[in-house]
C-alpha cells in the first residue's frame, strides 16, 4: 500500500503544476496572446467528465451494461446543434452575461427575481454533485492507503472535510485571484484542459493495463464474460430499457449546456465562436476514447473479483493494486483527482459568481445597513463575497455527503443534478427562439418544474438515506395514492430519473407556454426578447441606443465603474471604449444612451445584468419608455429590416423580369427577322411571274406591229405566269391557314387506297406528256383511317407532280406503294430521279426551298408543296419524310395512323 | 456598230421578254441561264452591258458581279442588276459590289430601255 505522505506529496506537486499552467494562461491572456485555441477549448469542455465518469462509469457498467453510454451520447447529439450554441454564445457576448442565471434573468427583463430563483435551483441541484466529487476523492484515497493507513489522521479530522477545505482553497486561488471581477478566466480554462488530458491518459493507461496486462485483450475478455453466468447480459442491449435510454440521452444532452460549469466553459469562457466547430468533433472523440475501456474494466473487475465484495466504483484502482502496480494506481488516483478538481473548481466558480451577483449583491445593495451603496471600491467586496460563497458551497457539498452520500451509487447522484438543471431548458430555449415567452411564464415554469423535481427526485433520495420519512414515496403524500413521489398520478413503471424528468419538464413547459401566452411583457422585457431572439440581426447598436432615453452624469457613471471594476480596470475600459468611438480622452465622451449602455454592459460583466440595471438606474434618470413605445421602436427596426429585405427581393424580381424581357425581346426579334425573311421571299416569288407578265404585256400594248407568232407565244406566257401567280397566292394563303390553325378540315373515315388511285388518275396526263412510267402496288382494300379526303388527295398529287418533275423524260419511272402496317398506313412514292443529298432531304421541307442547288430552280414549283403536305400529314398524326441519296432516286413516304382498336 | 447586251436570268420567260425588248431596240443580244454560263458568255461575247439577275442557280448575280469587277480587262463593262428582292440592303449590296445600276422587278420596259440607252450613250 502507498504511504499517505507520498500521496500527499504527489497530489501537492500535481496541484502546483496545475497552478503553474493557470498562471501561464493568465499571463498570456494579460499580454494579449491568448493560449485558448480551438483544441484547448474543446478539451476544456471535457470538464463534463468528472470523477463520476472516471470511477462511476465502470460501476454503472457492472450493473447496467452499455447504458452508461447514454450520458455521452446526449452531449454528442447536443453539439450537433452548434447553431443553437453559437446563438447562445453571441447573446452572452453581446450582453456580457456571466452565468446561466444571468442569461435567463437578462432575457426576461433583467429580473432579479429570476436570477435569484435560477441561482437557488442551481445551488440546490448541484450541491449533491459536488458531494459526489468529495466522495469520489475520499473513496479513492481510502482504497489507495488501505486499512493499514486508516490511522493516518487524528480522529477529529475527517479526510473528506480536509479534501473539501483544500479544494475550496485551491478554487479561491484559481478563480478569484484577480482583483478585477470579470467573467472570464483563461488560466482556469487552460488548467481544466490540461486536467482533461491527464484524466484521459490515466484512464486509458489503466484500461490498457487491465485489458492487455491482466487479460488477453478485448476478444478474450468479452469471450470470458459471455461465458460467465450473469455477465453475458451486460453485453446485450436491452430493448425494454429504450425509454430510460431516451430520458438519459435527453437529460445529458441538456446537462452539457445547462450545468453551471458547462455554461461557464462553453458560453462564458468562449473566446471565438469558430472554436465550437472544432469542439463539435473533438469533444465527442474525447468521450469515445475515455469510454472505450469502461466495459472491459467493468468485466475485468467482475471476473477478477468473482465472489468477493469490492465496490465496482473503485475497480480502476483496485484492479491495478491487485496486481501490485502501485505507480499505475497513483497515476489513476491523480487522474481521478483531476476529474474531481476540474469539476469542483469550475462549478464552484460558476456558482459563486451566481450567488454573489444574483443573491448577495442585490440584497446588499438594497439594505442600507452595511453602507454598501456608499462604499468607494466594491471590487474587493465582490471578490470577498465570491470567496465566501466558494467555501459555503463546498461546505454544503460536504454536509450533503455526510447526510445522504452513502445511500446512492455515484451515478445516481449525478443524474439528480442533471435533472435539476434540465429545468432551465424551457426558459432558455423559449427565450432564444420565442419572443412571446414572458417573465411570468419563466418564473411559473421554473418554480413548478423545480418543485416537481424536488418532490419526485431529491426528497426521495433523502428518504432513501433515512433522513426523512418514506411515507410520501411509498403511499403518497397524506396517504393519497396519486401523489406517490415516484409514481405520480399513476405513472408507474418508469425508473425514477425518467419519471421525474418527464413530469417536471411536462409541467415546466406547459406552464411556461400557458402563462407566457396569458401574460404581457413590460418594456424592458420586450426589448430584451427582441435582442435575444434576433441577436444575429441586431449587429448595429442603433436600436439599442434608442431603447434608452434619459439623463445621466458622466461623473456618476464613471464612479459606478470605478467602484465595481476597480479604478485601474475601469479607466482602462473607458479608454478602450473612447478609442472605439474615435476619441482620445474618455473625459470628452458624450453622456448619451450609448455610453450608458456601455457602462451597464461593463457592470453586467462584474455583477450580472439584473444588478447592473439597478445600479445604472440609481445614477441615471431614465425616462420610462412605455411598452407600446418600446414595441414601436422595435417594430420600426423590424420594419426597416423587412423593407430592406422586401426591396432586395423586389430588386431580384426586377432583375429576373428584365432578363426574361430581354430573352422575350430576343425571341421576338428572331421571329421578326424570320417574318421579314419570309415576306422578302414571298415578295420575290410574287414579283418574278409578275415581271414577265408586265414586260410582255407592255410590249404587246406599245407595239401593235408584233407578228402573230410572237404575239401568241407572249400571250401564252402571260397566261401561264398568271396561273402560276394565282397558284402561288393560293398556296401562300393555304400555308398561312395551316400554320395559324385556321384551316378548315372535314375529317371522316377515308379509304387511302382509293384516294391514291384517284390521284394517280388525275396526274396521269402529266406522266404521259413526259413519257414517264407510273405504276401502283396497291392492295384492293386497306383499313379506313380518319382523315380529310381532299387534303390527302392534295398531298398525293403534290408528291406525284414533284416526282414527275424531277425524273428524266422517257426513262423516268415512278412507283406508288400502299402498305397497311400495324399501327399506320404507309404510302410510298418511289422515283428514279437524280436523288437528294442528305442536306437536301431536310431543306426541301422548308418553305420556298426546292431541289436543285438554289432556292430558285424556277419555274418548276412554288416551293410550298412539301411544307404544306407535311403540315397536312402531321395534322392527322402521321409523318412525311424522304429517303434518298444522290443518284439513287428518292422515296417519299408518309404515314397515316390507323384508329386505335376498340 | 450595235452595242452588245448580255441578258442573264434563270427565268426563261423573263429572258424571252428581255431578249425581245433589247433586240427590238437594235442591240446585239446574248443570253445566259445561270451565273457560270454568264461568266463564260461575258468572255465569249464581250458585251458592253450586262443585265444581271441576282437570284440564280450555281452562282448568284452578286458573285458574278464581283468576279467581273475583279477582272481589270473588263473595266468599261456596265452592269445593271435586276432583282425581285426590293430591299434597301440588297440595293446597297449591289452598288457596293460595283454594279452601275439597280432595277427592281417588275420593271417598266420603257424606263429600262431608257436607262440602258442612257448608260451606253454616256
Amino acid at each position: 500500500m502507498l504511504s499517505p505522505g507520498l500521496i500527499l506529496l504527489v497530489s501537492a506537486a500535481y496541484m502546483g503544476l496545475l497552478f503553474a499552467v493557470a498562471r501561464f494562461g493568465d499571463a498570456r491572456a494579460d499580454a494579449g496572446r491568448s493560449i485558448i485555441t480551438a483544441n484547448v477549448y474543446a478539451l476544456s469542455l471535457a470538464v463534463y467528465c468528472t470523477s463520476w465518469t472516471f470511477y462511476g462509469s465502470v460501476g454503472r457498467a457492472t450493473s447496467g451494461g452499455l447504458s452508461f453510454l447514454t450520458i455521452y451520447i446526449g452531449p454528442t447529439l447536443m453539439l450537433l446543434f452548434a447553431g443553437v450554441i453559437v446563438k447562445m454564445i453571441r447573446i452572452a457576448k453581446t450582453q456580457r452575461l456571466t452565468s446561466i442565471a444571468d442569461f435567463i434573468a437578462a432575457r426576461y427583463g433583467k429580473s432579479q427575481l429570476l436570477a435569484g430563483l435560477v441561482t437557488v435551483i442551481a445551488v440546490i441541484g448541484i450541491v449533491p454533485y459536488i458531494a459526489l466529487q468529495l466522495k469520489a476523492v475520499a473513496a479513492s484515497l481510502d482504497v489507495l492507503i488501505g486499512k493499514e493507513g486508516a490511522g493516518y489522521l487524528p480522529a477529529m479530522f475527517d479526510s473528506t472535510l480536509i479534501i473539501a477545505a483544500l479544494l475550496a482553497l485551491f478554487t479561491i486561488l484559481f478563480g478569484t485571484r484577480h482583483l478585477d471581477a470579470t467573467e472570464r478566466h483563461e488560466g482556469m480554462v487552460a488548467a481544466v484542459a490540461f486536467e482533461s488530458v491527464v484524466k484521459l491518459v490515466a484512464f486509458v493507461a489503466v484500461g490498457l493495463f487491465v485489458t492487455y496486462g491482466m487479460f488477453g485483450g478485448f476478444a478474450e475478455l468479452f469471450q470470458r464474460a459471455a461465458a460467465t453466468p450473469g455477465l453475458e447480459r451486460l453485453l446485450q442491449l436491452d430493448s425494454a430499457k429504450a425509454g430510460t435510454w431516451a430520458a438519459l440521452i435527453l437529460l445529458s444532452g441538456l446537462a452539457i449546456i445547462f450545468l453551471p460549469r458547462q455554461f461557464q466553459i462553453i458560453v462564458v469562457e468562449n473566446v471565438d465562436e469558430s472554436h465550437l466547430r472544432r469542439a463539435v468533433w473533438l469533444f465527442p472523440l474525447y468521450l469515445v476514447l475515455i469510454n472505450i475501456f469502461v466495459l472491459p474494466l467493468a468485466l475485468g473487475g467482475l471476473l477478477h473479483f468473482q465472489g468477493q465484495t469490492f465496490n465496482p466504483d473503485t475497480f480502476v484502482l483496485t484492479l491495478p493494486l491487485a496486481r501490485g502496480a502501485e505507480t499505475l494506481a497513483l497515476l489513476v488516483f491523480i487522474g481521478g483527482l483531476s476529474a474531481a478538481t476540474g469539476m469542483v473548481i469550475v462549478e464552484t466558480i460558476a456558482l459563486s459568481t451566481m450567488v454573489c451577483n444574483d443573491l448577495v449583491m442585490p440584497w446588499l445593495l438594497r439594505t442600507r445597513r452595511f453602507g454598501v451603496a456608499e462604499r468607494e471600491d466594491l471590487s474587493g467586496l465582490l471578490l470577498g463575497i465570491r470567496r465566501v460563497a466558494i467555501v459555503a458551497i463546498l461546505l454544503l457539498g460536504y454536509i450533503y455527503f455526510r447526510a445522504a452520500g452513502e445511500a446512492y451509487a455515484l451515478v445516481g447522484i449525478g443524474l439528480i443534478s442533471f435533472a435539476a438543471v434540465a429545468q432551465f431548458a424551457p426558459a432558455v430555449f423559449g427565450g432564444m427562439y420565442w419572443k412571446q415567452g414572458t417573465h411570468a411564464g419563466a418564473v411559473a415554469g421554473l418554480l413548478v418544474g423545480f418543485a416537481v423535481w424536488l418532490y419526485t427526485l431529491l426528497l426521495p433520495s433523502f428518504a432513501k438515506s433515512g433522513w426523512i420519512d418514506k411515507g410520501f414515496v411509498e403511499n403518497g403524500l397524506f396517504g393519497i395514492g396519486a401523489l406517490k413521489a415516484q409514481a405520480l398520478f399513476g405513472l408507474a413503471g418508469l425508473d425514477e430519473i425518467s419519471h421525474s424528468l418527464w413530469w417536471s419538464l411536462f409541467v415546466n413547459i406547459g406552464l411556461y407556454v400557458a402563462v407566457s401566452l396569458w401574460s404581457r411583457p413590460d418594456a424592458v422585457e420586450a426589448g430584451q426578447a427582441e435582442r435575444f431572439v434576433d441577436v444575429f440581426k441586431h449587429a448595429g447598436r442603433g436600436t439599442d441606443a434608442r431603447l434608452w432615453r434619459g439623463t445621466a452624469s458622466a461623473e456618476e457613471l464613471v464612479g459606478l465603474l470605478d467602484r465595481f471594476l476597480g479604478r485601474p480596470r475601469a479607466r482602462q475600459q473607458l479608454a478602450n471604449y473612447a478609442a472605439g468611438r474615435g476619441l482620445d480622452d474618455w473625459r470628452s465622451l458624450p453622456v448619451d444612451a450609448e455610453f450608458v449602455r456601455f457602462a451597464e454592459t461593463q457592470l453586467s460583466g462584474a455583477i450580472g445584468s439584473a444588478s447592473a440595471r439597478v445600479m445604472v438606474a440609481s445614477v441615471a434618470k431614465e425616462e420610462d419608455l412605455g411598452l407600446d413605445e418600446v414595441l414601436d421602436i422595435l417594430d420600426e427596426a423590424t420594419q426597416v429590416r423587412a423593407y430592406s429585405r422586401e426591396l432586395e427581393a423586389k430588386q431580384q424580381e426586377l432583375e429576373a423580369a428584365t432578363a426574361e424581357l430581354r430573352e422575350a425581346n430576343e425571341r421576338l426579334r428572331e421571329l421578326d427577322r424570320m417574318k421579314d425573311d419570309f415576306i422578302s421571299t414571298v415578295t420575290h416569288e410574287l414579283r418574278t411571274p409578275l415581271t414577265s407578265i408586265r414586260a410582255l404585256s407592255e410590249m404587246l400594248h406599245e407595239d401593235p406591229e408584233i407578228d402573230v407568232d410572237d404575239r401568241t407565244r407572249f400571250l401564252g406566257i402571260i397566261v401561264n405566269e398568271a396561273e402560276r401567280l394565282t397558284r402561288l397566292i393560293n398556296q401562300i394563303l393555304d400555308m398561312a391557314k395551316l400554320e395559324s390553325g385556321r384551316a378548315e378540315w372535314t375529317t371522316g373515315e377515308v379509304d387511302v387506297a382509293a384516294i391514291v388511285r384517284e390521284a394517280m388518275d388525275s396526274v396521269g396526263q402529266l406522266f404521259r406528256d413526259k413519257a414517264v412510267a407510273l405504276e401502283g402496288e396497291i392492295p384492293d382494300s386497306v383499313p379506313a383511317v380518319l382523315a380529310d379526303r381532299d387534303r390527302l388527295t392534295q398531298v398525293m398529287i403534290n408528291l406525284l407532280s414533284n416526282a414527275v418533275k424531277f425524273v428524266a423524260g422517257g426513262s423516268g419511272r415512278v412507283k406508288v406503294r400502299v402498305v397497311a402496317g400495324e399501327r399506320a398506313l404507309r404510302v410510298e412514292v418511289i422515283d428514279n430521279g437524280p436523288g437528294l443529298t442528305p442536306e437536301e432531304c431536310v431543306v426541301i421541307f422548308e418553305k420556298f426551298r426546292q431541289g436543285g442547288n438554289t432556292m430558285t430552280d424556277k419555274p418548276q414549283g412554288t416551293g410550298l408543296g412539301l411544307p404544306i403536305s407535311r403540315q397536312i400529314v402531321e395534322y392527322f398524326g402521321g409523318n412525311l419524310w424522304v429517303e434518298s441519296s444522290p443518284g439513287a432516286g428518292a422515296t417519299f413516304v408518309f404515314t397515316v395512323p390507323l384508329p386505335a382498336h376498340e | 456598230m450595235a452595242k452588245k447586251i448580255l441578258i442573264v436570268d434563270d427565268e426563261p420567260n423573263i429572258v424571252i421578254s428581255l431578249e425581245f425588248l433589247m433586240k427590238k431596240e437594235g442591240f446585239d443580244v446574248a443570253v445566259a441561264g445561270d451565273g457560270e454560263e454568264a461568266l463564260a458568255k461575258v468572255a465569249a461575247f464581250g458585251p458592253d452591258l450586262v443585265l444581271l439577275d441576282v437570284m440564280m442557280p450555281k452562282k448568284s448575280g452578286f458573285e458574278v458581279c464581283e468576279a467581273l469587277r475583279a477582272d481589270p480587262a473588263r473595266g468599261g463593262l456596265l452592269i445593271v442588276m435586276l432583282t425581285a428582292k426590293g430591299r434597301d440592303t440588297e440595293v446597297a449590296k449591289g452598288i457596293a459590289l460595283g454594279a452601275d445600276a439597280y432595277v427592281t422587278k417588275p420593271f417598266s420596259t420603257k424606263e429600262l430601255v431608257a436607262k440602258v440607252k442612257g448608260m451606253l450613250a454616256a
